[in-house]
């Protein structure tokens, strides 16, 4: 039995790009911009990292193959920098990669950076792109909210839920994270919707709106990670520690078996009970302080409620409508405004939640700062598609808890 | 031991378009067409083409016939998306017919289908005889108004026949009442009062005498004439000159679905035999730069199948969409949007890897532990069994599915937007993600059963290339 990545590897230092349609920059622009504020924040030299890793979700719009955009952009000391791509849990993969290295001694202190640019597609939403010569003769070549809308239909019919309210909570999710994201300087979108503009949205993939739909966005985020030994020696007092970072990928059983109903993420649910397994939780509703999930699409962010077993099956959209998830909430869900309002470039987000979190437990989230002081954080990644995807929960918290 | 047809089989697109919506369209130039605008035609969707529709008239005739027994496929039509790739061949891979299958594309005049029927039956072996087409029309032409979309399908043979082969008989006459180049989209017509006198009457006519003096079969024991002309009051013309009584006239079908080209003798031939009696002498005659005339007796035989047709032509949907009619079928260049821009190249590797797969819709049911998966593949879904390839071929296209999941999307580029899809559950084991084809809004539920149709997935338009693959469509009453 593995013993586990809990308090073997700590963020030193974060640092984000301001997230949203950056036509005054590429992706080295965003890179070097969120580098900076990480290496000021850890307090070290570049000369000091040991080992560098990239997510990107779509190279070829982004960066093209590899991690030396990385070394090139940031000017790396002549280490390795080792490119991942694992849809949108790419930064997550990112982090994991440093945390791993750092763990297993292989080196001191590492680079987790994930970047997008998108907006240079033409285009709002996700770009197409072939999935391999079978799937293309096969496949659906349905757009991001077609594949998730699909889990709306069927939760709904699952659990016999009207379709206006599943509507109106799903506008619930958007409204809470507009909120949020206003209160967040470097938030993509920072307006303000009510839900009868949520629920009045153009249709974009039935029966999900406009407002149920995250942006795409270009932006970049890094950590870095040391032990919490060299932390300390470091200077470091209040010291994040990683507790729990669990990745699952589906092996075809939702798309190719004949079990799964539609109506939720497997593959979150094993990588959640792996995470509290590692992490040591036991009761996530009662002891998660803040979560950062994938709500590429409000129903997502629903039903991953769910999912993390925060919600009882079947119970998330009332949990909803009932305010659990929102800013004063009991779990808050996407304080700073989410994949929904901060945006989300694909290879960025995972350490955008992390981020997030990170700041929350070092009470420098601003206006944003959740007053009682945040012990467990959970960020989660969903990449690819319900039927078919990788599912990523990440937990952070103090040293020591 | 009789040779004749064994079944048959049609297929009409749902979509009907209303002619008076061509004429409201048009009538600011040309409002001579006012007296054309009566009644529909049906037309296929942007994902149809005379390969498609074949299949689905296939479907229909093999209905219960063991597919191993079929000798040859021949795909008849002017519209054919080949011309240099075997049609029917593409046919016989949707068909899941034997490997060791004749095929032949019959093309060049509108008697291509009738010319394949009768020179099937005088083989007497088990033929797939195929008709399709898809003409293209300007728009505001008398052409527009009339050209509707069809297929229909006939499988010959000898034995417990349900219609018997009395004989056939087929004049070649270079006659141009219209033509088309090859390579052209559209016919170019001569006048129409010429073609009634000097073709219908002179040729047609003439050719339907000459076949029954030769067949001494006189013109009034004929029960159904079907006399494939496009034109209203000819085909009652040329019946009395033959001495076939008024009633015996078949119905054009001009009024709801339209002049179907090459497939129209043999859709009228279907949809005829589908109400015919035991013991009726029936006549076909098609026109075409000369004519065929062949001539049935129906067998006891006839009513067997007749039951199981029951559906054979599904209800029409009234259409008044005409810019969607118009860009379905290239006239109108609509802004696709840059997310029509995908290269949509087919690698001719995979699909001669996954021919099965892709045209045939075949999965595979492993034989250690019987899970059905599509598609097949090295190690089975189901984990208890980690042997490499255990699967067996399993034909999934004629096996019916019911909803898990859906969308409508409106993101996602389509050409008859929204672009519905869902996973779908196969009866028996199985499963896929599917396009839904043929769909109008609130008729996507969970739980709502489905057919499989094979259609057009996308073109590549830049190197002239279309990718075939099944789409899941809502099952009509009495489908299975």
């Amino acid at each position: 039995m593995a013993s586990g990545i809990k308090d073997k590897v700590a963020i030193i230092g974060m640092g984000c790009a301001r997230f949203g349609e950056r036509w005054d920059t590429d992706a080295d622009g965003l890179m070097v911009e969120a580098f900076d504020e990480a290496v000021k924040d850890a307090g070290i030299e570049v000369a000091q990292l040991d080992a560098a890793w990239l997510g990107v979700g779509f190279d070829a719009q982004s960066t093209g193959p590899s991690g030396i955009p990385a070394a090139v952009a940031l000017r790396l000391p002549d280490i390795g920098v080792t490119k991942v791509e694992n849809y949108c849990a790419s930064g997550t993969e990112s982090l994991r990669g440093a945390v791993y290295a750092v763990a297993s001694g292989a080196a001191d202190i590492a680079l987790a950076m994930g970047v997008e640019k998108l907006k240079d597609t033409g285009y709002g939403g996700l770009p197409t792109r072939t999935r391999g010569s079978r799937w293309d003769m096969i496949g659906v070549t349905g757009s991001a909210p077609g594949n998730f809308a699909q889990l709306a239909s069927a939760y709904g019919a699952k659990h016999g839920i009207d379709h206006l309210d599943l509507k109106r909570a799903m506008a619930h999710v958007s409204v809470k994270s507009h909120a949020n994201g206003a209160k967040n300087p470097k938030a993509h979108l920072r307006n303000l919707i009510d839900i009868d503009k949520a629920l009045n949205a153009p249709m974009i993939a039935e029966p999900l709106g406009l407002f149920d739909c995250c942006g795409v966005s270009d932006g970049a985020a890094c950590a870095i990670v040391t032990t919490p030994e060299i932390a300390k020696s470091l200077g470091k007092t209040d010291i994040v520690a990683i507790k729990a970072m669990q990745v699952v990928s589906s092996n075809g059983w939702e798309m190719q078996g004949d079990q799964w109903d539609g109506s939720y993420l497997h593959t979150t649910r094993v990588a959640a009970k792996k995470a509290y397994k590692e992490a040591g939780i036991t009761d996530p509703r009662d002891q998660l302080s803040l979560t950062e999930v994938h709500d590429c699409f409000s129903i997502t962010e629903l039903i991953t409620m769910e999912d993390l077993f925060i919600s009882q099956e079947g119970q998330g959209w009332k949990d909803v409508l009932d305010g659990l998830f929102d800013a004063d909430g009991k779990v808050p869900c996407q304080i700073d405004g989410g994949l929904k309002c901060f945006g989300h470039p694909i290879g960025a987000s995972g350490l955008r939640m992390v981020y997030e979190n990170y700041l929350q437990l070092l009470g420098r989230a601003g206006e944003r700062q959740r007053q009682n002081a945040p012990t467990f954080c959970l960020s989660h990644n969903l990449g690819g598609m319900p039927s078919q995807n990788v599912s990523s929960v990440s937990i952070i918290g103090p040293l020591g808890i | 031991m009789d040779v004749g047809i064994l079944s048959y089989g049609c297929y009409v697109p749902r979509r009907r378009l209303q002619r008076d919506a061509i004429y409201q369209a048009n009538k600011w130039y040309a409002p001579g067409l006012g007296g054309l605008a009566k009644g529909e035609k049906a037309i296929s969707n942007w994902d149809e083409d005379p390969v498609t529709m074949a299949v689905e008239a296939g479907r229909y005739c093999l209905d219960g016939i063991d597919r191993s027994l079929i000798d040859s496929i021949s795909l008849a039509s002017t519209t054919l998306p080949f011309a240099d790739r075997s049609n029917a061949g593409i046919v016989k891979e949707a068909l899941n017919l034997s490997d060791q299958v004749m095929s032949a594309d019959q093309t060049g005049s509108l008697r291509a289908a009738t010319g394949s029927l009768m020179q099937s039956l005088r083989m007497g072996s088990n033929a797939l005889c195929l008709a399709a087409d898809r003409r293209k029309s300007k728009v505001a032409s008398v052409e527009e108004m009339n050209y509707g979309d069809a297929s229909a399908a006939v499988l010959t043979g000898s034995g417990e026949v349900i219609a018997k082969y009395l004989g056939g008989y087929s004049k070649t006459i270079d006659f141009v009442d219209h033509y088309r180049e090859t390579g052209a989209d559209f016919d170019y017509a001569w006048e129409a009062r010429f073609v009634r006198d000097e073709g219908y009457q002179k040729i047609l006519g003439a050719a339907i005498s000459s076949a029954l003096d030769r067949l001494q079969i006189s013109g009034d024991s004929i029960a159904h004439a079907l006399i494939s002309v496009p034109v209203r009051g000819v085909p009652q013309k040329l019946a009395a000159v033959a001495g076939i009584a008024a009633g015996a006239v078949a119905d054009t079908h001009m009024a709801t679905v339209g002049d179907t080209g090459v497939s129209h003798p043999m859709l009228m031939l279907a949809l005829t035999l589908q109400n015919a009696k035991p013991g009726e002498k029936v006549l076909l005659a098609s026109f075409g730069q000369g004519a065929d005339v062949l001539v049935f007796e129906t067998t006891e035989y006839l009513n067997t199948v007749n039951q199981r047709q029951a559906e054979l032509m599904q209800p029409g949907l009234p259409d008044s969409n005409y810019s969607r009619y118009l860009f379905h079928r290239g006239l109108l260049d609509i802004d696709k949007g840059m997310r029509a821009e995908l290269d949509e190249k087919q690698p001719g590797t995979s699909l001669a890897r996954d021919r099965k797969t892709v045209l045939g819709l075949i999965g595979g049911k492993c034989n250690e532990t019987g899970v059905v998966q599509f598609p097949k593949t090295a190690l089975p879904v189901n984990t208890t069994s980690r042997t490499v390839g255990t699967f067996e071929d399993y034909p999934l296209a004629d096996r019916c599915a019911r909803v898990i999941s859906f969308t409508a999307d409106r993101l996602a580029y389509s050409p008859d937007p929204p672009s519905y899809y869902g996973m779908i559950d196969f009866e028996g084991g199985g499963r896929m993600v599917a396009e839904f084809a043929d769909i109008e809004e609130g008729e996507a539920e969970v739980g709502r059963k489905m057919r499989m149709v094979f259609r057009i997935k996308a073109f590549d338009e830049l190197r002239g290339f279309r990718k075939y693959f099944w789409k899941a469509i809502p099952a009509q009453r009495g489908q299975s």
